[in-house]
């Protein structure tokens, strides 16, 4: 049952951390550049154009859902695994879901540094 | 990129890989949480190393969530993860602990990894969003004047 819950809660951070990254990306491409926003129009006003901002709300329930899951599977598998398995493949589900929803332009040069930092940190923190 | 922009790139990288650090300590001194108690896991924020975490994290989020605002996601990720090579470096160097071969190879596939994304451009110019970037530079640099 250990390695169960440890494998299901990784598969739930790893794909609710991808979507709640890129609702978060999203949000924000919306809001515009915040430092630009800050000098023209204040803190008040960039506060409260990301609060307002449905993606932004939405990523953040995702992005809570996806820590209890952290906490959940630390409680149960260690750290050395759980940390560095949620934490590499999140960097290649990152790189999909980007590119699907985001339109982003992962080219070759992004591909590899997603896969290569992905690799790494899965052996660092193994 | 602008050096403030390397900043706030520099506070993405080390408040995420530290506050990740000091929850895992919180989180192994309370012990497993049973899926049939799983509402117990509120108190755990009640952990002096876990509301530190927290507190960490949330500086993380603010400052990941401006560079999300000028630079695309497939960016920041990559480039960020050098923090968990400064981590491990203080930790070699400044705590003296013992780095095997396979975490310095590690640290050599992130070194790669950032120095590959980070020679490209930030941002994704979309075709229709161009014109409207080029007034809000405009804009922004008439203010900055």
């Amino acid at each position: 049952m250990r390695h169960l819950y440890i494998w299901t809660a990784i598969t739930v951070i790893v794909l609710v951390s991808a979507t709640g990254d890129v609702l978060l990306a999203r949000a924000m491409k919306q809001v515009g550049d915040v430092g630009a926003l800050w000098r023209r129009q204040g803190l008040f006003t960039v506060a409260s154009r990301i609060l307002r901002n449905p993606c932004f709300l939405l990523g953040i329930v995702a992005m809570s859902v996806a820590f209890f899951s952290l906490l959940f599977g630390l409680s149960w598998g260690d750290v050395s695994l759980v940390a560095p398995a949620s934490a590499s493949l999140t960097f290649v589900a990152n790189a999909i879901a980007a590119r699907i929803f985001l339109h982003e332009r992962v080219d070759r040069r992004r591909w590899m540094a997603a896969l290569f930092v992905a690799a790494g940190v899965a052996l660092l923190a193994g | 990129m602008t050096p403030r922009k390397y900043l706030v790139l520099a506070g993405v990288a080390l408040l995420g890989p530290i506050g990740d650090s000091l929850l895992s300590r919180g989180m192994r001194q309370s012990g497993g949480i049973s899926p049939h108690h799983v509402h117990t896991i509120i108190f755990s924020v009640l952990n002096p190393w876990v509301a530190a975490g927290i507190v960490l994290l949330l500086g993380f989020f603010a400052s990941y969530m401006t560079a999300l605002s000028w630079a695309d996601l497939t960016y920041v990720l990559p480039a960020t993860s050098i923090g968990y090579v400064v981590l491990a470096l203080i930790a070699r160097f400044l705590l003296h602990e013992q780095i095997s071969l396979s975490r310095w190879l590690g640290i050599l596939l992130i070194s790669l990894g950032v120095g590959f994304v980070a020679s490209g451009p930030a941002l994704t110019q979309h075709p229709a969003a161009e014109s409207h970037k080029d007034v809000a530079d405009v804009v922004s640099s008439g203010v900055e004047r």
